[in-house]
């Protein structure tokens, strides 16, 4: 049992990466290199002003820095790098809800497939990016461990939401789940500073969009092929019983 | 059929044994996740800087 679960995580994990992979390339890789562009050019105007401040001299030596280090080369190293870390990403989600389905006792079918994609989005995009929208590189953001303890609590109390309502049929289960889907959001995000950013508005609306589209069919194929594929497992006669081999 | 079938599977295990293969596959799960999306080491971020965007965690 426990060895189809984790099969069928890693089968969900492989269809769901390259879905999410094929929709990078074509929608969401094109607008990060664009902002790259941009955050080129920001460079250069830090180091204009390196002279008048000390505070952004020691920003533009840490930036400088940064382009010391590696990073896979644009082009065919970048995208396989991209792939292996979606692909990794997917299975530990995968393997994220398919604790969730042991510990609650909630299975993961081809039925309740929808189900667990959609209550992934939504706790680990949806309520994340309203607190914290999607951003580009380039634009100016909050403290990093900030964002993503905020991050986190955000994915947690919602997904917890969905969990409550999954296994308690109840009006005050309902009302509870209500109340920690709003709570990450009562809470205040790490707000980023309001430096101007040399990316244009279109790309940065483009982005948030393209980011939740991304997202979403990420999670819906998860959820679906995950089921999917635990019932194919089930319904092997040899696995039936008590998950013995056959 | 099929949901019956995977919940008899669900079910007929024991409570702790759930709990333990729960745990490590959250310990799994959690594992990748940081690792991809929200470690600090630059060549986990370099590496995963594509993904860390498109999936919409918090990056640079």
């Amino acid at each position: 049992m426990f060895r189809n679960l984790f099969f069928a995580a890693l089968v969900a994990a492989l269809c769901a990466g390259l879905a999410t992979s094929a929709f990078q390339a074509w929608r969401v890789t094109p607008l990060i290199f664009a902002a790259e562009a941009y955050e080129g050019g920001e460079d250069v105007h830090e180091h204009d002003a390196e002279v008048s401040a000390d505070a952004t001299a020691v920003a533009a030596e840490a930036h400088a820095h940064d382009e010391d280090e590696w990073a896979p080369q644009d082009g065919l190293e970048r995208t396989a790098f991209t792939l292996v870390s979606n692909l990794l990403m997917a299975a530990g989600y995968a393997l994220i809800i398919g604790a969730v389905s042991l510990a609650f006792n909630l299975p993961i079918t081809f039925a309740t497939g929808l189900y667990w994609g959609v209550a992934g989005f939504a706790a680990f995009s949806l309520a994340p990016a309203l607190g914290l929208p999607p951003g580009m590189p380039g634009m100016p953001v909050a403290d990093t461990l900030a964002r993503q303890v905020w991050w986190f609590g955000a994915a947690i109390s919602t997904g917890a939401a969905f969990i409550l309502v999954a296994r308690i049929r109840a009006p005050w289960a309902l009302a509870v789940a209500v109340a920690l889907v709003l709570l990450p959001q009562f809470i205040a995000a790490p707000l980023a500073p309001t430096d101007p950013s040399d990316v244009p508005p279109r790309l940065t609306a483009e982005f948030v969009a393209v980011v939740l589209y991304n997202s979403a069919i990420f999670w819906v194929v998860l959820g679906l092929v995950f089921g999917w594929f635990n019932d194919y497992l089930a319904r092997r006669p040899a696995t039936l019983p008590n998950g013995v081999k056959a | 059929m099929n949901t019956a079938a995977v919940s008899t599977g669900l079910s007929s295990l024991s409570l702790s044994q759930r709990l333990i293969a729960a745990a490590l596959a959250l310990f799994l799960g959690l594992t990748l996740l940081v690792g991809t999306g929200f470690a600090g080491d630059f060549r986990l971020h370099n590496g995963a800087h594509d993904t860390r965007h498109a999936m919409g965690f918090p990056c640079h």
